[in-house]
């Protein structure tokens, strides 16, 4: 991790620690608590994607493993939530290794028609499997969450918890890009060829990584699970699977803050979009949960048609140019 | 249960096999268009198909167009949508890095999801069968007229295809630039604007799928993703890039799901399609009909 | 100078009104509707909208309730259990209302139910499934409008029994509101003698049925029973009629949008199923307490909307107006409404309601009729 991670970590804490004292209400607060949840999908899938040069179109699968694992032996079973997330790593971890030894070793990009296939294959099971997972009724009275008998039971006390896990998330990935895992990783998205020639084991290195992201998700599919108490299918579909692959994009892929800022950005954006259109009310503009498909679709065109590198670097770049321009114009005048 | 009474309930359920797989063989064919031109896989597909439909619907029961004409507007209609796409989207990318069009053709598919969302909202429509739907009979399991022009459909647009593709310029011109992109450019023909020409076929294609399967299966906005899955599925299945090995693939493809949903599950029926697709990608990555060595070369 | 002054009396002009508006006019009492408007469900959320609105203004110009305007707080579901989930929280904790009316499925209620439970906030239920309001102990901030399930099972199979059959298969959506009922038709199938010889399932997304109907045939049913609530439930008939598969049908009372009829087509003739009044309110007898309720609701609501009334619409109509007449007695504390909502009775849509702390739904069998479909209208079903 470099000088400037550190730096990031602390700025990032401080406006995390800020804002609820800001905005106040729990609803909003309740809002940025889902934005933790793809926060910390998005971390691991921007490992894959920047660092491996891999998509992966299923992840929404490993949330639901997760939610579904923590859902079904809580209110079951009656297994502590902890042990519970434990086991939802442990099935993800075998599902990732399923779908990625063989669709990472062949070249090119596999790995994303089979993530989009074993994602559907979850969400079917899970809508389908009626004794097992409740099918469409879902499964509910799932308990909060407790720490040494200290409950997580609000909006407040969930915000602080998950944006701490998130904070490790992020420690813990920056560390891997440093590591000398990282290190090939990169040079796999680079050249896969050269790499290879090089002695580095691509596919090993990307399997690796791809299991590393499907963790990610399944913490925050158990961790979901708890917040809301309540699940079903819903939120496990191809459609998520495709807006975490959209946050990382936009946010930009090369990038983990990238992820950060885009998984961030985009959780909040129809929120404010309604707030905006309640103001305005009366303008005869309405905003309606329709809208988003078409907001989040055309963000992502545009980013990826003209901004390729993401907001992250398209603002770093801008900044770098404007700070160029300014010491031009300074030196032209002494 | 008698034997008869067995053997027209395993004919019943190929003929819903059939019905489901026409789709699925006209969805991979739009693939492998696209495929063969860009080396891209087209998210984009599936939403061809709804959009195809949708417009159907409401050409038919609002406007009340003749389903003749309303069937060649709305086709048209989409095909323009497929030019769009490749001219404002595929087109102006100067480094098509493979992940960045991917991306890219995701990215369009939610706009048109959205945009189908906006016009058409959440809710599923209905349209009535091309030609009435009392069915016929055969040997104890009864086929729908509709389900008889699906089939009819595909079978002529498979024989357009082949004379398209072997005995036009511009056929034969994208079958050139499918197998060595810059060597046909050395030979003076207009890669991107073949490039074009795939997109317009291929959302063409897409739309005659979602017209013909409307009246059985009621569009909504949404459908597009599995419908375009397993479309894929049947075109990885019958070898990337290989269109009549994807008819095939297509046809089987869904008489399996039918036969799955019959003698062991209804539930399961989605996911049978895409188990295939799986075991087939992991097993033999070329596709049952496709040459390995053929796609050794291939890099989506 | 003169400018400057201006500029100070003028906002400190606005800033005493806007302190003191609060106190000029009462507060607006807040009631927050979880409707499933778009969706899968758009069928049942829909016309609920629509009434609630229809109301919310009819109230608003007649001067509000004891000087208070009505404000509706509408949220969309889309028939998804986590939308609803969410659009609960934010009722109860952005916009502060002081009761909830919906959801309008089955699924989508009993996702919220834990959260109005712990908020202490009462709900309305519009949605059919009786476990919403079962066991009452464990449903104190819990009630429902639309007719219970397990009332709608016991006159379809009276009228099996009527008809001398005794073999029958069900076949069931995956929901919420289709999973409860297929556990009725089975629980209650003893008490009455049936054999259920074929239980089929199909999820709100299928498109064929043709798989499950041929093994249903196989089975030697003499009637089906269908029970659903979303769209899908219209592809049953249709795949039956491809497969001319030719046994009496029966649906739930989650068919009775006309609309459901139409998608159908040709093939919904002859459907029997147990709804509310109010799809057939010219055949009700004059003598019926209902009847002036159903014709004024019907009239309105197709007059400004144009479109034919449905039970959905008319479940909001009697939610609505059970908080409408309980804000009335005793203001905007969710306790006290919940309280004074248990004593309440209401001639409504859906039937005569008498509420009691151990019954949140109030209606007995007798608010079903049998309806039947004659070209393409519900008609009351005459033997």
């Amino acid at each position: 991790m470099g000088t400037k991670d550190y730096l990031g970590i602390i700025w990032f804490s401080i406006i995390l620690v800020v804002t609820p004292f800001i905005i106040g209400n729990d609803y909003y607060i309740g809002i940025l608590v889902f934005a933790a949840f793809n926060c910390l999908s998005c971390i691991g899938l921007s490992l894959l994607m920047g660092y491996a040069g891999q998509i992966s179109l299923g992840h929404a699968a490993f949330l639901g493993i997760g939610a579904y694992s923590s859902a079904l032996l809580t209110v079951k079973m009656g297994w502590s939530p902890w042990l519970a997330i434990v086991l939802g790593i442990i099935l993800a971890v075998i599902m990732a290794l399923v779908i990625g030894i063989p669709s990472l070793r062949l070249k090119g990009h596999y790995l994303a028609m089979a993530t989009l296939g074993f994602g559907s294959i979850i969400h079917i099971v899970t809508v389908a499997a009626v004794d097992f997972t409740g099918g469409p009724a879902g499964i509910s009275q799932i308990p909060t969450l407790n720490i040494f008998g200290f409950p997580i039971n609000s909006d407040v006390k969930y915000y602080a918890f998950i944006w701490i896990i998130v904070v490790i998330g992020l420690f813990f990935a920056l560390n891997i890009i440093h590591s000398r895992s990282g290190r090939a990783l990169r040079a796999i998205h680079g050249s896969e060829d050269a790499a290879g020639s090089s002695g580095i084991h691509t596919s090993r290195y990307k399997i690796r990584i791809f299991v590393i992201s499907a963790i990610y998700s399944s913490i925050a599919g158990s961790f979901y699970a708890h917040y809301v108490n309540y699940i079903d299918p819903g939120p496990f579909g191809i459609m998520h699977s495709v807006l975490l692959v959209t946050m990382v994009a936009v946010g930009g892929m090369h990038k983990v803050w990238g992820a950060v800022i885009g998984s961030i950005l985009l959780s909040v954006l129809p929120e404010i979009l309604s707030t905006i259109s309640e103001v305005v009310e009366g303008y005869g503009i309405e905003y309606k949960p329709d809208y988003d498909t078409l907001i989040y679709g055309s963000i992502l065109l545009a980013i990826m048609l003209f901004l390729p590198g993401g907001i992250f670097q398209g603002v770093g770049d801008g900044f770098k140019r404007l700070k160029k321009l300014f010491t031009r114009k300074t030196s032209s005048a002494v | 249960m008698n034997h008869s009474n067995q053997f027209s309930d395993l004919l019943q359920f190929v003929f819903m096999g059939i019905q489901r797989g026409s789709i699925y063989a006209l969805v991979a064919m739009g693939f492998n268009i696209i495929y063969n031109a860009t080396g891209v896989i087209n998210f984009a597909q599936g939403e061809f198909v709804v959009l195809g439909g949708l417009i159907m619907v409401s050409m038919t029961t609002m406007l009340h167009v003749p389903i003749v004409v309303a069937f060649f507007l709305s086709t048209l209609v989409v095909m323009i949508a497929g030019v769009i796409m490749e001219r404002f989207t595929i087109n102006p990318v100067k480094e098509p890095g493979i992940l960045r069009l991917i991306i890219i053709t995701i990215a369009v598919s939610i706009l048109l999801k959205g945009i189908a969302m906006c016009i058409w909202g959440k809710d599923s429509y209905h349209m009535d069968h091309f030609s009435g739907d009392t069915p016929f009979e055969i040997f104890g399991a009864t086929i729908l007229p509709q389900t008889l022009w699906i089939i009819g459909i595909l079978v002529i647009i498979v024989f357009f295809f082949i004379l398209f593709f072997n005995h036009t310029m511009i056929g034969k011109s994208m079958r050139a630039c499918a197998i060595n992109r810059d060597a046909a450019r050395l030979v003076g023909i207009n890669d991107r604007l073949a490039v074009m020409y795939s997109f317009a076929i291929s959302a063409g294609i897409g739309a005659i799928a979602g017209i013909i399967i409307t009246p059985i299966i009621q569009m909504d906005y949404g459908r597009g993703a599995l419908l375009g899955l397993k479309g894929f599925g049947a075109a990885v299945v019958g070898g990337l890039g290989n269109s009549i090995g994807a008819v095939v693939a297509g046809i089987i493809l869904g008489v399996i799901e039918a036969l799955g949903a019959g003698y062991i599950s209804s539930h399961y029926m989605d996911a049978i399609a895409l188990l295939i697709l799986l075991i087939v990608l992991f097993l033999r990555p070329s596709g049952i009909m496709g040459s390995s060595e053929a796609s050794r070369l291939k890099d989506f | 100078m003169n400018r400057k002054l201006f500029c100070f009396t003028a906002v400190s002009f606005f800033m005493v009104m806007s302190a003191l508006t609060p106190h000029l006019f009462a507060e607006d009492y807040k009631v927050g509707c979880l409707f499933s408007i778009t969706g899968s469900a758009s069928w049942l959320g829909e016309p609920e909208r629509n009434t609630a609105e229809m109301i919310a203004e009819e109230i608003n110009k007649a001067g509000g309730i004891n000087g208070h305007k009505l404000k509706l707080y509408i949220e969309d579901t889309q028939g998804d259990n986590t939308r609803a989930v969410n659009a609960t929280k934010k009722l109860i904790k952005k916009d502060k209302v002081c009761a909830i009316i919906g959801p309008s499925r089955s699924g989508t209620s009993m996702a919220v139910i834990p959260i109005v439970q712990a908020e202490q906030i009462p709900l309305i239920s519009c949605a059919g499934a009786e476990v919403i309001v079962e066991p009452v102990q464990e449903r104190k901030w819990v009630f429902k409008t639309p007719q219970k399930d397990s009332d709608c099972v016991k006159r379809i199979y009276d009228h099996l029994t009527a008809k001398g059959i005794k073999d029958i298969g069900i076949i069931s959506g995956t929901t919420g509101f289709g999973t409860a009922g297929r556990d009725q038709l089975k629980a209650i199938a003893k008490e009455y003698g049936m054999n259920i010889v074929a239980d089929e399932t199909y999820s709100p997304a299928d498109t064929d049925m043709t798989a499950q109907l041929v093994k249903i045939r196989n089975s030697g049913a003499k009637a089906l029973v269908n029970w659903s609530i979303v769209p899908a439930q219209s592809i049953v008939p249709k795949n039956m009629k491809q497969l001319k598969f030719d046994i009496p049908l029966y649906q739930s009372h989650g068919f009775g949008n006309v609309k459901y009829v139409e998608a159908a087509g040709p093939a919904a003739d002859g459907i029997i199923f147990p709804g509310g009044r109010l799809l057939c309110v010219d055949s009700v007898s004059d003598d019926n307490p209902q009847k002036a309720v159903l014709k004024q609701y019907r009239d309105a609501y197709e007059a400004r909307f144009k479109d034919k009334v449905s039970t959905f619409g008319g479940h909001a109509y009697d939610s609505l107006w059970l908080v409408i007449n309980a804000l009335k007695a005793v203001g905007d504390d969710p306790a006290k409404i919940r309280d004074y909502l248990e004593t309440s009775t209401l001639v409504g849509t859906g039937g005569v309601f008498k509420f009691s702390p151990t019954d949140h739904n109030g209606l007995d069998k007798n608010a079903f009729e049998m309806i039947t479909i004659k070209n393409g209208e519900f008609v009351v079903l005459k033997d």
